[in-house]
């Protein structure tokens, strides 16, 4: 779907509040802009994103319009064991794009 | 040669049912365009919270005060929390005064998320408020929000 960048520290301590950021391209078209023939411009959007390590939910997210082109989040999860990060993004056709990312935990 | 009369009229039609008819067409043209009004905004803060009452405080919204532009703006929301099992943040909801919707965006937290702490950008279509709403997982709701000046609004041009 789209080009997706997952940005995880790779080796942290057990029980450390990580800081984890994901950026993905997506033109968010807002179904509010005018094309010149002043018809608007058919809503395209990524409607949802979640994020769950070792299959167990952390953050998720619902989005708008008003989120910007090329959503960026920035959120904190607590690092308690190593294994997997898995981050999906839906959009409003229910396409889905994952992408993971380890995590070592010492 | 035929007369023309001075009080002839077109079949069926007055000179002041035509001159009334423009102006509530001109009434009509003026009547709200499509965005979010202040009313709006409370109708998407009601639907969130579901008409519960929301405490002030302990919610931060950090954006700019002054923008350049509102196609990418900046912003953070802290919800002060222990964010334990027993007493987390389950969702922060944004919105909006004067875009064409209400609602930014809707995160969800859990005990894993560590702190109740996301950062994102928005756009924002004119100088307004924006609104973070936060629900504790004891039900209760708490709020925060900041005023932002924009010099040049999102959607203003094209892209």
């Amino acid at each position: 779907m789209a080009r997706a960048l997952v940005n995880v520290p790779t080796k942290v301590k057990r029980g450390d509040v990580v800081e984890i950021k994901v950026l993905i391209s997506h033109p968010m078209e807002t179904g509010f802009r005018p094309d010149p023939n002043g018809k608007f411009y058919p809503r395209d959007i990524l409607k949802s994103f979640a994020c769950t390590y070792d299959s167990e939910h952390v953050f998720s997210a619902e989005l708008f319009p008003a989120v910007s082109a090329n959503p960026f989040l920035s959120f904190t999860v607590v690092a308690t064991q190593t294994g997997v990060l898995t981050f999906s993004w839906t959009d409003d056709k229910d396409q889905t794009q994952v992408q993971t990312a380890k995590i070592e935990v010492e | 040669m035929p007369t023309i009369q001075e009080d002839q009229q077109p079949a069926g039609v007055s000179r002041r049912a035509v001159l009334t008819g423009a102006a509530s067409a001109a009434l009509i043209a003026v009547s709200p365009a499509a965005r979010a009004t202040m009313s709006e905004m409370d109708e998407a803060i009601a639907a969130f919270t579901k008409g519960a009452p929301i405490k002030q405080g302990g919610v931060k919204v950090d954006i700019p005060i002054l923008l350049e532009s509102g196609n990418s703006v900046p912003a953070v929301v802290s919800v002060e929390s222990p964010m334990t099992v027993a007493d987390h943040v389950v969702k922060v909801a944004l919105f909006n005064e004067k875009n064409p919707m209400p609602q930014i965006a809707i995160f969800t937290f859990g005990p894993k998320s560590g702190r109740a702490w996301v950062s994102t950008r928005i756009r924002l279509s004119d100088s307004q408020k924006v609104v973070a709403v936060a629900q504790m997982s004891d039900g209760g709701f708490r709020m925060g929000m900041i005023e932002v000046i924009v010099t040049l609004p999102a959607c203003a041009e094209e892209r």
